[in-house]
């Protein structure tokens, strides 16, 4: 029977996956825009779950020479009271019925499908992580092994089977090594010959049988070892602390705010890192290291000193954290308030102890809901703040009062800041 | 012979075994009775996805990479998700073996219709009709598309994505103007195609000597100036097909630039007929699938309940809305080519005196196969309408002609309608809705200031006034100015040769890097 019938349905799925990625390419700077623009709205759980984008269509349609105006003549069907020579007035606009939908130009947006992974990629892209200097200082700190072709020598354990054999193969061939069959169809003649060809034979198996032993099977020198060779590996690893101050004058809303900060931080250090631990600190005028759970809910009360939680940083750090092998990266939420005879104390434990050791120092002041921060006085870690970066100190400072503003300063704070700084990754 | 009286299958379920049963009944009744000739049949049976992968590389099973296709993937997927779109219940490829699609979730009586239509209507259609014939090589065009798409991937290894897909992008946008619209002296042998190819990058190798490059080339001869008209029969202009010639003619094209505009040509040309016979092919598919499946259920072989769902379908499919149906969007290719099958197969069996005195060669005759066969395999849509468009066709579908002239005030005049004086008009006008010659703007290289400063010069011929738009051939005169890499101009000229417009393009750096 001439007639085939196969079931495709098992077939891999999705034929046209480098397609659309090749579209996202092309279409990256307008399918960023507009990742950017709905994830304002979004919760922070859900701003990584990928999701409906639309975007424009202009700057992705394919031009084709078009025709549009001139005296046009259709035929239609469905006549109810014409009759030729009638004249019928125009619609409004031109055309109306009777056109097909033009091919492209129809749609002036599109919206499409993006995946979670499309999504971070396109929400992440231009970001850039500041100061790479101590991951590239970190690259010889560890070795990994990588396979690099065959050697003479080696232990046991790293034999290469099928190298080996074939060049014993090879060998043999070359040495023109006396085949088995060739002994045993000898062998089998042998069993029934005349006697004057049985000394012939004899002869012959006693030479094969010499040259056989004296070309082994497998000789030493085929043997090959599986070579491997160790790489420096870059160290991948960072930290992250996270400073919240949690006195009474921090509302729900301003913790809020501080989560959300540091969810996104997290999930942006976990794209470059392949390790990231987390380690939360809270403070009243007592710092104190403690879980999750804890830091966004855990009641507290008491005064406000910034130093203390800067100390116990300092502390962690120095004890489980070595600079040199991780990348140490911090964020402070506070509401601004500390006592101002600690600003003296914070300062210099910023300065001396903590900056020159991370990677990143962000702070961020959160206000109240509605708050009109702009035209309170700046506060008092503000001010202090403020002073230090004044003098040169690598701080990003920044403040926030509405939820739908944490994008943009996360945005702004991580920006690439031109080309040289980034490295090969 | 199994017994024919058996029913193919009952209710809406369907298994492996059962598309074999019906392939087998569908196929005689084809042979035998309707005659057909058919190329070998491969059935298969996709999901949804499946199909819309498909729907994003033209409907072909393999196809090169391009973002063009990522971006109607995606819009389809959309429009899908949310319910704007049905998905096809089928997809066929004019290969051979001629490869159906069917979607798994169609019910039997579905994939019945489908398997009637697509493998023996379509199939039927493709294998004889003569545009089909001159200008598709059924054998080669899957070999073909897996050349383009290796021989595509091969250059982005070799010259980079991005200079690939400048090339493909400009390609693209001349796509329907890279066809050959009078049959050459040759036929298409895509199978040699792949050869030649190989051939040309082999030689290219070993012919390599890095001497010749730097040899100095001496001052242009600017004695000899060509006088125009050998000039212009030496480019062998004026040429439509400007992917052709930019494929021979441009200066400083690398070679594998040459080989896509070639490849997106022929993938051009293959389609070409398929465009020029919407209405045949759609009219033969259906009245075939019409015509076996009514046998079927005469037979006995069809459960008068799947035969009334299949009726359910087929009057969808062949569904006309009136002018001033909001629904209406053009004349429907199903609905007036079944209505063209069927009203032949009337006046060969049962003319009346009218049709007697427009159809005397067919007329009563009697071989209703015989002359659709003779019909399906030598027209396409404007001559098939031209000449078998019959006045109570015309009555049926109550057409009538609209004259829209933008200089008329008053406004739009009705032409012709469906009465005595109306018939010929309204069928010739209707038949040049089909033809090709009046859908694409004619477009032709005219000329090249070799002397010059080797400007390219196209003329659009306008016809009935009908300008082109202009941001969209500002865009796709930058792409041909990319590819020619000096000026190109583009003339629109009305039949007296009057200017109306006129466009030049300077070509971008990028692409004399590429």
């Amino acid at each position: 029977m001439a007639i085939h019938i196969v079931d495709r349905r098992l077939n891999p799925g999705s034929k046209s996956l480098e397609n659309r990625q090749r579209f996202l390419r092309r279409a990256k700077a307008l399918v960023q825009g507009a990742v950017k623009k709905s994830s304002q709205s979004r919760d922070i759980k859900d701003v990584l779950e990928g999701g409906e984008v639309s975007v424009p269509i202009d700057g992705m349609d394919e031009p084709r020479f078009r025709r549009e105006g001139g005296t046009r003549d259709m035929v239609l069907p469905g006549n109810k009271k014409f009759v030729e020579g009638d004249i019928l007035p125009r619609p409004n606009q031109s055309g109306g019925k009777g056109r097909g939908a033009g091919e492209g130009d129809s749609e002036d947006t599109f919206r499409f499908v993006l995946s979670r992974d499309e999504f971070v990629d396109l929400f992440l892209d231009d970001l850039e992580l500041p100061d790479l200097a101590k991951r590239k200082l970190a690259e010889v700190e560890s070795e990994g092994i990588r396979r690099a072709g065959y050697t003479t020598s080696g232990s046991p354990a790293n034999i290469s089977v099928s190298r080996t054999v074939s060049r014993a193969l090879a060998r043999r061939v070359a040495l023109r090594r006396p085949r088995r069959e060739v002994l045993e169809a000898l062998e089998a003649e042998l069993l029934d010959c005349s006697e004057e060809r049985r000394a012939e034979l004899m002869a012959d198996i006693e030479a094969l049988k010499t040259k056989m032993r004296r070309i082994p099977f497998i000789d030493p020198i085929d043997i090959r070892y599986r070579r491997f060779e160790t790489v420096p590996k870059p160290v991948a690893q960072a930290v992250m602390f996270c400073l919240m101050d949690v006195s009474g004058s921090m509302t729900e809303h301003m913790k809020d705010l501080a989560k959300r900060f540091y969810m996104l931080l997290y999930v942006f250090l976990k794209r470059r890192y392949r390790h990231v631990e987390i380690v939360f600190i809270r403070h009243t005028d007592r710092a104190e290291e403690v879980d999750e759970q804890t830091f966004f809910y855990g009641p507290a009360s008491g005064g406000t000193l910034v130093s203390s939680a800067l100390q116990a940083m300092h502390d962690i750090v120095r004890s489980r954290f070595r600079p040199a092998d991780w990348n140490i990266y911090a964020a402070q939420a506070s509401d601004g308030d500390n006592s101002y005879a600690d600003g003296e104390v914070a300062s210099r434990l910023l300065t001396d102890n903590i900056l020159p050791v991370t990677q990143f120092f962000a702070y961020l002041e959160v206000g109240q809901e509605n708050g009109l921060s702009y035209e309170m006085p700046n506060s008092a870690l503000w001010t202090l703040y403020e002073g230090l970066r004044a003098n040169g100190a690598p701080l990003s400072m920044r403040k926030v009062n509405e939820r739908s503003e944490i994008f943009p300063v996360f945005h702004d704070l991580f920006q690439r800041r031109g080309q040289q700084e980034r490295t090969g990754s | 012979m199994t017994a024919t009286d058996q029913l193919l299958f009952e209710g809406a379920d369907w298994d492996f075994r059962t598309l074999q049963r019906i392939c087998d009944a569908c196929e005689q009744i084809a042979r035998d009775e309707l005659g057909l000739d058919v190329y070998p049949n491969q059935i298969e049976v996709i999901t949804a996805e499946q199909m819309l992968d498909a729907y994003s590389s033209v409907g072909m099973p393999l196809f090169y990479k391009h973002w063009s296709f990522g971006k109607h993937f995606a819009f389809q997927e959309a429009s899908y998700r949310k319910g704007l779109m049905g998905l096809a219940y089928e997809i066929v490829i004019n290969s051979s073996p001629c490869i159906s699609y069917l979607m798994e979730e169609n019910t039997a009586t579905m994939q019945t219709l489908v398997i009637a239509h697509a493998a023996f209507g379509h199939n039927h259609f493709f294998k004889n009709n003569y545009l089909f014939k001159q200008w598709t090589d059924a054998d080669g065009i899957l070999d073909y598309l897996e050349f383009a798409k290796r021989y595509v991937a091969h250059c982005e290894e070799r010259h980079g994505r991005l200079a690939v897909e400048h090339t493909l992008d400009a390609a693209h946008a001349l796509m329907s103007h890279g066809i050959d619209r009078y049959p050459g002296k040759k036929s298409l042998d895509l199978r040699a195609e792949e050869k030649r190819a190989g051939r040309r990058r082999a030689h290219e190798e070993s012919a390599f000597n890095d001497l010749w490059r730097t040899v100095p080339t001496g001052p242009a001869k600017s004695g000899a100036v060509l006088d125009v008209e050998r000039r212009r029969q030496m480019l062998g202009l004026p040429q439509e097909n400007l992917l052709y010639f930019l494929e021979k003619t441009a200066p400083r094209l690398k070679p594998w630039q040459r080989e896509i505009l070639r490849i997106v040509r022929h993938i051009a040309q293959y389609f070409y007929p398929q465009s020029q016979t919407k209405v045949m092919n759609e009219g033969t598919a259906t009245y075939v699938h019409y015509r076996i499946i009514s046998r079927l259920h005469e037979q006995g072989r069809l459960t008068d309940g799947n035969f009334l769902e299949f009726l359910q379908s087929h009057t969808n499919v062949v569904f006309q809305p009136e002018f001033d149906d909001p629904r209406y969007s053009g004349f429907n290719p199903y609905a007036l080519g079944f209505a063209m099958m069927q009203d032949i197969e009337r006046i060969v069996a049962n003319p009346e005196a009218e049709d007697r005195d427009w159809f005397p060669d067919i007329a009563g005759t009697g071989d209703t196969m015989g002359v659709l066969r003779d019909i399906w395999a030598n027209y396409r849509d404007e001559s098939f309408i031209s000449q078998f468009m019959s006045p109570r066709l015309m009555r049926h579908f109550r057409m009538f002609h609209l004259h829209d002239d933008p200089g008329e005030r008053a406004g739009i005049l009705v032409d012709a309608i469906h009465d005595e004086r109306g018939y010929r008009r309204l069928r010739r006008e209707l038949a040049r809705q089909y033809d090709v010659g009046f859908i694409d703007p004619n477009i032709e290289v005219v000329d090249v200031d070799l002397a010059g400063d080797r400007r390219l010069m196209l003329r659009h011929t306008v016809v009935k006034g009908a300008q082109l738009t202009e941001a969209d051939t500002k865009r796709v005169l930058q792409h041909l100015a990319d590819l020619w890499t000096y000026d190109v101009s583009l003339v629109e000229a009305d039949a007296s040769g009057t200017v109306l417009k006129e466009y030049v393009a300077n070509p971008r750096k990028i692409a004399a890097v590429a």
